[in-house]
């Protein structure tokens, strides 16, 4: 076995982990008996689509997915932010 | 996958290994997200993915890239440094507003069993976040909770 | 040069961030990047109502930091651990209160982020009449260990760091 198979086998296998996750935070946040449970499952679900970024991009052994990585980090924090003043402040006040 | 072949052996397998930690972390982190019953419980879960998760495959992807370039790429910190200052931030924002919808709930439901509908307008009206929020939200959720416990 | 840089410290974490994110060192990128250090802190002054924190020991935070680290990949086993192999109803998950005797902004910032920032703990709220502090702890099982952790582990070096008596050249301004 050399040291690019077992480095590809690695990146297979953390690849399917966090698919797998995303899998489980979908379930989540369809089934989330609360509002805020599928705020907390949509965040989780930024975060792996993060990681998912990061590591397609040592796959195919480019940068670009760099950029998008942080861009979903960011993005994905002020969309969090958002939806979590609106569960304190929009809904309640009606 | 000739770049893979050309990597030296202790950087192949200190990224193998970071990269398998890594995805294992994040898949038992949203294990727990599933599987644990309350909410409070649950925002746990997610945490271990944020802090280690992210930061074993933030690694590995700074050790791949410096060898294969064989130059120091180190820009993965920025992420590090992004996710590691707003994941408090985000994790206290969902806790506050948990517990601020707990209590309305509790609330309004104690002002509909009253049968004045002037004093439930009063009770909706004083339902201002801060305000309601100086309060006491531990006695709160562990008086909903007592029972079952 | 306090008009114009009113935190060098954070001057300088903007030029390196720029300098990172763009990966050279070409003159053109470190112009880009000053424009950068000195337009953005001063922009950000209104943002910033307790004035720019003042940190008296850095060593204290390096140690400290360092501390938190370890203290956070140990908590994220020992959480995996319980979410793999221990039922949902075993698990002591509690509110507890903390007096805390820290007062500076900027400190109770780092507390935070170094609080939630460990798996197993989310800081809830200050409650600002009584100066305690509502922690929401995974798997508790001794409240006295917990607030004697906090107290001593976390709040007395974050004290050390950002409450020490500044040095008179400098003019404290935390």
């Amino acid at each position: 076995m050399t040291v690019g198979t077992l480095l590809s086998l690695a990146i297979g296998f953390a690849l399917v982990c966090v698919i797998l996750a995303m899998m489980l935070c979908t379930v989540r946040l369809l089934i989330g008996p609360s509002a805020h449970d599928r705020v907390l499952a949509l965040d989780t679900l930024w975060m792996c689509t993060m990681l998912l970024a990061l590591m397609l991009g040592i796959r195919f052994g480019s940068q670009i997915y760099f950029e998008a990585a942080l861009i979903i980090a960011v993005l994905g924090f002020v969309s969090t932010i958002a939806l979590a003043k609106f569960m304190m402040r929009g809904e309640v006040i009606e | 996958m000739t770049a893979l072949d050309a990597m030296p052996w202790w950087a192949a397998l200190t990224a193998s290994f970071l990269l398998v930690l890594g995805g294992l972390i994040t898949l038992i982190g949203t294990v727990g997200l599933l599987r644990l019953k309350t909410f409070y419980q649950r925002i746990h879960g997610p945490a271990i993915t944020i802090t280690l998760g992210t930061g074993c495959i933030l690694i590995a992807s700074m050790v791949y890239f410096t060898v294969t370039q064989s130059r120091l790429v180190i820009h993965e910190i920025l992420i590090a440094a992004f996710v590691l200052m707003t994941a408090p931030v985000v994790s206290m924002l969902i806790m506050r507003a948990a517990l601020y919808r707990n209590q309305y709930d509790s609330r309004v439901v104690s002002a509909r069993s009253v049968p004045n509908p002037e004093q439930e307008l009063v009770e909706r009206g004083a339902l201002q976040p801060e305000r309601s929020f100086a309060g006491d939200p531990v006695n709160a959720h562990e008086g909903r909770t007592s029972p079952r416990s | 040069m306090k008009r114009w840089l009113p935190s060098p410290k954070l001057s300088v974490a903007l030029l390196l961030m720029w300098l990172v994110l763009n990966q050279s060192l070409e003159p053109a990128h470190w112009l880009l990047g000053g424009v950068l250090a000195i337009v953005g802190p001063l922009l950000a002054r209104p943002l910033q109502p307790h004035g720019y924190g003042y940190i008296a020991r850095l060593p204290a935070l390096v140690r400290l930091l360092g501390m938190a680290t370890v203290e956070i990949v140990r908590s994220s086993f020992n959480v995996s651990q319980i979410i793999l192999f221990r039922r949902s109803e075993g698990v002591n998950s509690q509110f507890i209160r903390i007096p805390l005797d820290l007062r500076s902004p900027h400190g109770l910032a780092l507390l935070s982020c170094l609080i939630n920032t460990t798996p197993g703990t989310v800081w809830v709220d200050l409650l600002p009449e009584r100066h305690e502090l509502l922690l929401h702890v995974f798997d508790l099982h001794d409240e006295r260990w917990w607030v004697e952790t906090i107290k001593t582990r976390y709040e007395q070096p974050i004290i050390e760091v950002f409450e020490a008596p500044a040095p008179p050249g400098q003019g404290g301004q935390s």
